[in-house]
Parts: structure tokens; sequence; C-alpha cells
């Protein structure tokens, strides 16, 4: 089940940059007892809204779903550090969740012309679609079991975008798989790239590390407070 | 009316610290909580050597409380002296390294290196479950307690407090040797060795299979700790497991502690450990209290 939770909340909305994101605490009680990191969608800077859209997996996510509107919750934010925004043809590929982060993205770099290349098992899973159109001067879609869009993974369709248009910058965000496939490609077009990483996280400040990563200058990167947004080839072995 | 403590020669502003572990080296939560407010930083486990940490997944959520396996990753004693350290002298706050060595000569050469201006005082982790060289060892037998400690005093002047395991049969024995050796403080627990299970996977929840179970959850049994080890050292001791609010750190000065660390609860909520200090401030002035010593120690246990 996947929900959209729009938060009032004024000053992370007047400072939010695509790809940080929040860290919501679900309730009152010990059980669940640490935050949610979720990746911020959508901000409307005039009203002072933040949008977080969010898969149902577990006892938190489930407790933040059944809140009623109106209710407050505790959020810190905006937290990490957002896509580099020095583009003029951008690409978008996401996959699943991946493509919350990228929707902010796809809205900050509007009017720019916005390619977006977005996977999922199924066409249900696709209804990301509908939510990128209007930001986006155009949208591809593969689907596993061929549903919706090219029959494949979003890296199969990738080189055949690559061949036709001249991209700046390519933005990937979803399966470490995925990431990398995307990441490969776009050093092998000599297209700087950056990708955004999820993981599991307590503090969310930098300060427990159970989210840290290994770069490949042998450095050790903290996905909340050095990314979640990185240079492709600064985490990843291509 | 005063919060201010002294333990073991280090002056507190407040009885509240941070748990090592859980507040980094005290910078990354400075946009979040005035650091000159709390009692004293003890910063993230540091080696003799930088260390990546343990490998795949390194938390996992568990009713009231989380399991950890970080496996004691950090820059390494000189990185952290040399690049850290004068970051840390821009706050007015004690800062209290936790040490974690393989060996007792590790041990001994981490405290020559700290000890340095800006280093208030060593907590010695003889009790890190996650480690496999060294760590939960030290401080699950007196005589290796005993060993690491007299090899940390004969190497600093700087206050010596150790950190006990309570993964042992009997915490009160560790904490005297501990004591009879040298060290200046005791502080207790460290995390309770647990495990979690994902049952769609048939697989540990945790990289490293165990790991470390710290939050609400534990807190009784570190109260009960605190209250067996403080009747019967002289040393000052430090109380920590699962404080989240001012309740529970009043709990624990009453069972013996002379001060309290907060853990868990910074990611929770990163103004905790201020939070935690205004509320014992407020219990004592609501009673006509002078001064945390007063309630130190007071739970009225006789039968």
């Amino acid at each position: 089940m996947i929900k959209r939770l729009t938060l009032g909340a004024p000053a992370i909305a007047r400072t939010a940059q695509p790809g940080q994101f929040v860290h919501v605490r679900v309730g009152e009680s010990y059980h669940p007892l640490l935050r949610r990191p979720l990746s911020i969608a959508e901000v409307d800077r005039e009203v002072g809204n933040i949008t977080v859209i969010y898969r149902v997996v577990g006892k938190g996510t489930a407790l933040l779903a059944s809140l009623p509107p109106g209710e407050f919750v505790d959020c810190m934010g905006p937290l990490g550090n957002g896509f580099d925004m020095n583009t003029e043809r951008p690409l978008l590929v996401g996959g699943g969740m991946g493509l919350a982060p990228l929707l902010f993205l796809a809205k900050a770099l509007c009017p720019k012309p916005v390619t977006a290349l977005m996977g999922g098992r199924t066409k249900e899973e696709l209804w990301w679609r509908n939510v990128f159109l209007g930001t986006c001067r155009s949208i591809h879609v593969t689907t596993d079991d061929g549903s919706m869009g090219r029959r494949g993974f979003t890296i199969d369709l990738l080189p055949e975008l690559l061949e036709n248009c001249k991209y700046d910058r390519i933005y990937a965000c979803g399966p470490l798989r995925m990431m990398e496939g995307v990441a490969r490609l776009a050093r092998d077009k000599g297209i700087p790239c950056q990708i955004s990483f999820e993981d599991h996280m307590a503090c969310g400040v930098g300060a427990c590390l159970s989210c840290t990563c290994a770069g490949t200058d042998g450095k050790r990167r903290k996905v909340c407070s050095d990314g979640p947004v990185f240079w492709a080839e600064e985490v990843l072995e291509l | 009316m005063t919060l201010a403590v002294e333990i073991a020669g280090i002056k507190m502003k407040t009885p509240v610290m941070t748990a090592s572990g859980t507040f980094g080296s005290g910078p990354e939560y400075a946009d979040f909580v005035d650091l000159n407010k709390i009692g004293a930083i003890v910063v993230k486990g540091t080696t003799l050597t930088p260390r990546d940490g343990n490998k795949g997944r390194r938390i996992a959520e568990t009713p009231a409380g989380m399991l950890n396996c970080i496996g004691l990753e950090n820059p390494g004693v000189d990185e952290f002296v040399s690049r850290i350290l004068p970051g840390l002298a821009a706050y007015d706050v004690p800062i209290i390294v936790n040490i974690a060595g393989a060996t007792t000569d590790e041990f001994a050469e981490l405290a020559r290196r700290l000890s340095v201006p800006g280093v208030a005082g060593l907590e010695l982790n003889i009790s890190c479950p996650n480690v496999k060289e060294g760590g939960i060892a030290f401080g699950t037998d007196c005589m290796s307690a005993a060993a690491v400690v007299t090899a940390v005093r004969k190497n600093t002047v700087l206050p010596v407090i150790t950190k006990l395991s309570p993964n042992v049969t009997d915490i009160v024995s560790i904490a005297r040797a501990a004591e009879d050796a040298g060290s200046d403080a005791v502080s207790l627990i460290n995390t309770l060795l647990g495990m979690s299970i994902d049952i769609h996977r048939w697989r540990p929840e945790l990289g490293n299979v165990v790991g470390g179970l710290s939050g609400p959850a534990i807190k009784p049994v570190a109260l009960r700790m605190v209250w067996q080890v403080a009747r019967a050292v002289k040393c000052p001791v430090i109380g920590l497991g699962g404080i989240m609010t001012a309740e529970d750190a009043i709990e624990f000065l009453l069972a013996g502690a002379s001060a309290v660390a907060v853990g868990t609860a910074n990611f929770v909520n990163p103004r905790a450990s201020v939070e935690i200090a205004e509320g014992i401030q407020d219990y004592l002035v609501e009673r006509g209290l002078k001064s945390v010593r007063d309630i130190v120690g007071r739970v009225n246990d006789s039968i």
C-alpha cells in the first residue's frame, strides 16, 4: 500500500532541496521507537507544506498511515544533501519508491526539459507516471511483465535513450542493481551521474553510523549526512 | 539550587551526559541542541587504527528498543586528535573519549595518545559486544578488566571511567576489580546481547547475527545493576541504559548513580539530554532540594 502524506512544515518547506529527507516519529510510544527517514517528494514553499510518499511495510509506516488528518507529527528536517541541480538536459531514472525524491527533483528542474525513465514490476506499480505528468518533457516506462511500456528493466531501455538524446546529467534512485547499471551506462557515455541511497537509520544526522557505506577512495560515507545523494563514482565500483 | 556535579574530577554543568556511540563526536547534533548545556559528551568508541565496522545491516528495531552491531566504526585515534578534537574546543563541555583496544597494550597506547588538552577523561570500553578482538572479553573477567585499568592508569593522569558490560553473571565483582585497579568511576550498563530474526526470510535481521540491545527495554536491568554496583563501590557510578525521560534519570540517581548518560533517546529526540536535565532541575526545585547530590542513592530499599 502506497501512502501520500502532506505535512504543514513551513520551516522545512522553505529550505528543502530535492534529494533531502525528513526523519519522522510515527507515534508517542516506545514501539516502534525510532524515527522513519522519508524522502521529500513534493514541496509547496508558499503554503509551507511538504509531501512524502511512502510504502507501508511495517509497524512504523502502518502507524503513520493510520493517523487521522490534522494530527501532529514530530518531524526533523530537512536532512542530508540533495541533488546537484546544475543541468540543462536532465534524465531521471527511478524504480519503486526511488521515484519519490525524483518527483521533487523533476518539479524543481521544471521548466527545463526533464526526461523521466521509470520502471516497475507491473502496470499497477507505474501509477507514478500520472504523478510525473506535466513536469516532464517526456516519460518512458518499463515493466517487468510488459503490462505497460517496454518489457524489461529501465537499464534495458536506457541505452536507446542515451543513443538518441544528449543528456548532461543523469539522476538515479531505486534498487542498488538498477543504480549500478545506470551509473555504468552513464560512465560509458561520459555523463555525470548522481544516485540516491536509502538505508536503515537510527539518528539521521551522522552520529550512530548505522547507515555508512564504503567510498571508492577508501573513506567511509554516511548515507544520512554525507548523502543520501552521491556522485556515482564516489560510492559505486563501476 | 545547582545541577552541577563533579565526577572523578570532571566538572559538569548537569548530571546528564551523552552515551558513547549515540552522539558521534558531538557536532553532529549541534544544529538541534546547545552542546554547551550538556553535562559531558562521551565520544564514539575510538580505536588505535581506523575501523570500517561490521558489514550488512547494522540496526534492527525491537519492542521499546533497538539492536545494533555497528562494530566500532571510527577514524582511529590519530585522526580524532588531529581533526576532530580541535573542533570540539569551540564548545564549553567536557569531552570524554571512549576507547576500545584489542589488547591491554592498545588500551595503554590509546590512553597515552589521548592525554592531550581538550580531553577531560577516558571511558574504557571493555564491554563492546560487537567486535571479535578484545571487546567484551575484557569486561567479563575480573582479572582482564583490572589489567586494562592498570595499563591505562600507568599511562595517563586523566580521569578514568570503566564502562561495564551487563552480559556477566556478577557485575559487582567486575566493578570492584576496576575500582581496585585504579578506575576513578564506573559507567554501566553497555548494551545487552540480543538477536532478532526476519521470519519472512528466515534470516537474522542483523548482518552480525547478534547485536547490542539498547533503549527503554533494558532500563529495569540497568537500574538493578546500578543499584547493586553503587552499594558495592566507593567510586562514582554513572548510570545509563534506556533513559528516555527525566523520571528515568531520577530513578538512576536514586539508585545510586552520581550522573547519568543518555544514549538511544538521542536518536528519538536530539534534545533529550538537555530536556532531561531540565526535568531533573524541576524535580529538585519542587522538593526544595539544593543539589543533585541530595537524591543520589536515596532510594529507601530497607525491608
